[in-house]
């Protein structure tokens, strides 16, 4: 036993004496952090960079059998899943790795930001991240692509087309990011090369960059109401703080970032069993129209803004607002270098987090459920609910039928079912009286397509006759008042006249 | 950059002693010209030189699908005429013209024909004219609808709703020796249209046309 040992260490000795890497390592890790720096709220950093490692390490381990060939690469996933021996866990944990490291990002800066850790010194610090988080939303989407199925495909139309809207060189822009005129091998090639070479390569390096400055300028310490940040005494405060009031990096801090990381490790673990791998979908063939393509989770809140912006404003909003958003975060430190840190008394802070936290999940859960997507197999699916025909004429069972048929089902619903673009028309019958809803059908307006051209006057009458009995029992349908005065006027004309008391008898 | 000292071109002629051109430069700084700077130097200078050569190539062969769209096109042919009914839309494919061994089903692109009258059709894109998602045709209402975002259009290709900002793209078209042929090659988006369509936000006309 004491004779390995003794080995072990002239081994060691040995590889010191060429390396000589003992010194720096020790620094690093034995250097004094301000006490209460150790922690929970500090160890999304780490838990990144462990999650980065992750990922590259599944990562090399699935390009052993994947091939980014664009007419190979969906059977290679498929024979990752069903044929190698856990590849499908393997594909699993890439997968989940992913939205964790999203996730784990976003948590990051978002605890940064409110730390007031961007402010001097740290402000390059806080640019290198925002690099950071745009290359690693690059490696999440480069990432969806090379699951080349048919959301991958569709999607990286949909990135073309966004692309295509730069003014003069789109069309430019867009043979680059294809690799030529259409979705096919060069595009796929070109997406592996930048997920596994150069933004892994740049995420490397600013990684390094990042973690050196935290290391060389000390990590952020808690902040305090009342304790300003000035450039002519910060780094001597710190100084102070970290060596009158600190303890070692390691293992007084550090072992919470351990135990973090492993969790997170562990997590992503359970995730890949639980619920196994992402896809792939359908074949990545354009050939199949019917698919519905929709992007990971992380997008899906872009997914929801692509639907919702008016036409006019959807190209000047694409191209405008994120270099705007970039613009605004790299400027931050300049403009923010000094003052509070505290988020007790820097509410603006607060409330710009806050507030973008609910916008992003209230697009995300929208972006889930898609209200806004016509549901293509409603009008042949379920049956109008048999209580709206019990006492139906025939001219309304017709324009049951026409409703059916016509697809309207598509976006209205009724009993339940059917689509949600539009209103559901189960009481339409209350707000719209009849001519109304003529000339709705007829015109459209709004997101409503115009029906008069594709309906028969006969099917137009039908369908409104129908529309008209759709109200609560115990309400009336809506009646035009003008309507009810010209009808009664003519009743009183067709009213058999009283007996003319002067006639002859 | 400014040389004090020695004048350039002769390092011949340096006769220092080796000790002596080490203290020289150590008392100096950078600024005393001596033969190991202008030999560096030079290295840069032939470094950056190579380096400009060889940037040519490599660029070309960044930029090289930077292309106009023409170039990527070509006609392909859609099949018989006598295969697309008068007055109805029917769902066509192509095998992409510009393709590599290596597309797999990548080059199969679809397209809709609608046959206008015995000499007229419109062939429209599947690509939905917002973000470029399959647009599907439902001839009972005579609409093609997006699943992604909501677009709605006509059987003319206009726009009828959703966040489209034009009618679908559509392509040449010709009939040669009795087939149906499209000059086809790129993907439409709002850079790279297929062919120049007029902006139209139609509603339709009413069907009272009597």
């Amino acid at each position: 036993m004491q004779r390995i040992k003794q080995t072990a260490i002239r081994i060691y000795g040995w590889l010191e004496l060429r390396l000589q890497l003992e010194g720096p390592v020790k620094d690093a890790a034995l250097h004094p952090v301000p006490r209460n720096t150790a922690s929970w709220w500090y160890v999304f950093g780490s838990a990144a960079f462990t999650l980065l490692f992750l990922q590259i390490f599944t990562g090399i381990l699935l390009a052993l059998v994947y091939v980014p060939s664009a007419g190979e690469a969906w059977n290679s996933l498929n024979i990752l899943n069903h044929q190698i021996p856990l590849g499908w866990f393997l594909r699993a944990m890439h997968g989940w790795g992913s939205n964790f490291m999203v996730a784990i990002v976003l948590i990051h800066m978002a605890q940064v930001f409110l730390f007031g850790a961007y402010k001097f010194p740290r402000e390059l610090t806080w640019i290198l991240g925002v690099f950071l988080l745009l290359m690693t939303l690059g490696m999440a989407f480069t990432g969806q692509v090379l699951r080349f199925d048919q959301d991958a495909y569709w999607g990286l139309g949909i990135g073309a087309s966004i692309m295509s809207r730069v003014p003069f060189i789109g069309g430019g822009l867009v043979h680059l990011l294809l690799g030529g005129p259409i979705i096919s091998g060069p595009t796929l090639s070109r997406f592996f090369a930048l997920h596994v070479f150069v933004i892994p390569g740049t995420l490397l390096l600013f990684v390094f960059l990042h973690v050196w400055m935290v290391l060389k300028l000390g990590i952020n310490e808690w902040p305090m109401p009342g304790r300003l940040v000035q450039r002519s005494t910060y780094i001597q405060e710190y100084h102070q703080l970290a060596h009158e009031d600190g303890i070692p990096f390691v293992p007084g801090a550090f072992w919470k970032d351990l135990i973090f990381s492993g969790a997170v490790l562990a997590a992503v673990a359970v995730c890949a069993f639980v619920f196994g791998p992402f896809g792939p979908g359908g074949q990545p063939d354009p050939s199949i129209i019917q698919t519905v393509p929709k992007p990971d989770f992380f997008f899906l809140w872009i997914y929801t803004v692509l639907s919702y912006l008016p036409p006019a404003m959807e190209t000047p909003f694409i191209l405008i607002v994120p270099l705007l958003g970039i613009a605004f975060l790299l400027a931050l430190p300049f403009w923010a270098a000094e003052g509070e840190k505290s988020w007790h008394r820097r509410p603006v802070a607060l409330l710009a987090v806050s507030t973008i936290a609910v916008c992003w999940g209230v697009l995300t859960h929208l972006g889930a459920t898609t209200p806004w997507s016509p549901h293509m197999s409603a009008w042949s699916s379920d049956p109008i609910p048999v209580r709206y025909l019990q006492s139906a004429t025939p001219l309304v069972r017709q324009g049951a039928a026409v409703f059916q048929a016509k697809q309207c089902r598509n976006c209205h619903s009724i009993g339940g079912a059917g689509g949600e673009r539009g209103p559901a028309l189960d009481e339409v019958a209350t707000t719209m009286t009849i001519d109304q809803l003529r000339f709705k059908v007829v015109t459209g307006g709004g997101n409503m397509p115009a029906y008069g051209k594709n309906l028969s006057p006969a099917e137009i009458e039908a369908v409104v006759r129908f529309l008209e009995t759709l109200h609560p029992a115990n309400e009336p349908p809506a009646y035009d008042a003008s309507r009810r005065a010209v009808e009664t006027s003519q009743a009183v004309d067709r009213a058999p006249k009283p007996a003319n008391r002067n006639a002859a008898p | 950059m400014s040389y004090v000292g020695q004048p350039p071109g002769k390092p011949a002629e340096q006769t220092v002693s080796a000790s002596g051109a080490v203290l020289a430069e150590s008392h100096a700084g950078a600024h005393t010209i001596s033969r190991r700077w202008l030999l560096f130097n030079a290295g840069i200078a032939l470094n950056g030189i190579v380096g400009v050569v060889l940037a040519v190539p490599v660029v070309r062969y960044l930029l090289a699908p930077w292309k106009k769209d023409s170039s990527y096109d070509s006609w392909v042919s859609l099949g018989a005429t006598d295969a697309f009914p008068v007055g109805d839309t029917r769902l066509a494919f192509y095998k992409n013209p510009s393709s590599n061994p290596w597309d797999g089903q990548t080059d199969n692109v679809a397209c809709y024909v609608r046959r206008e009258s015995s000499d007229q059709f419109r062939v429209f894109a599947v690509n939905c004219a917002h973000l470029g998602c399959p647009v599907r045709w439902f001839p009972q209402s005579q609409l093609f609808m997006c699943p992604c975002h909501g677009g709605v259009y006509y059987a003319d290709g206009s726009r009828a709703s959703g966040p489209p900002e034009r009618g679908l793209f559509t392509y040449s078209w010709k009939i040669a020796s009795g087939q149906l042929q499209i000059d086809a090659g790129q993907m439409p988006t709002l850079s790279n249209t297929a062919k120049l369509v007029k902006i139209s936000i139609g509603h339709g006309d009413c069907s009272c046309s009597g």
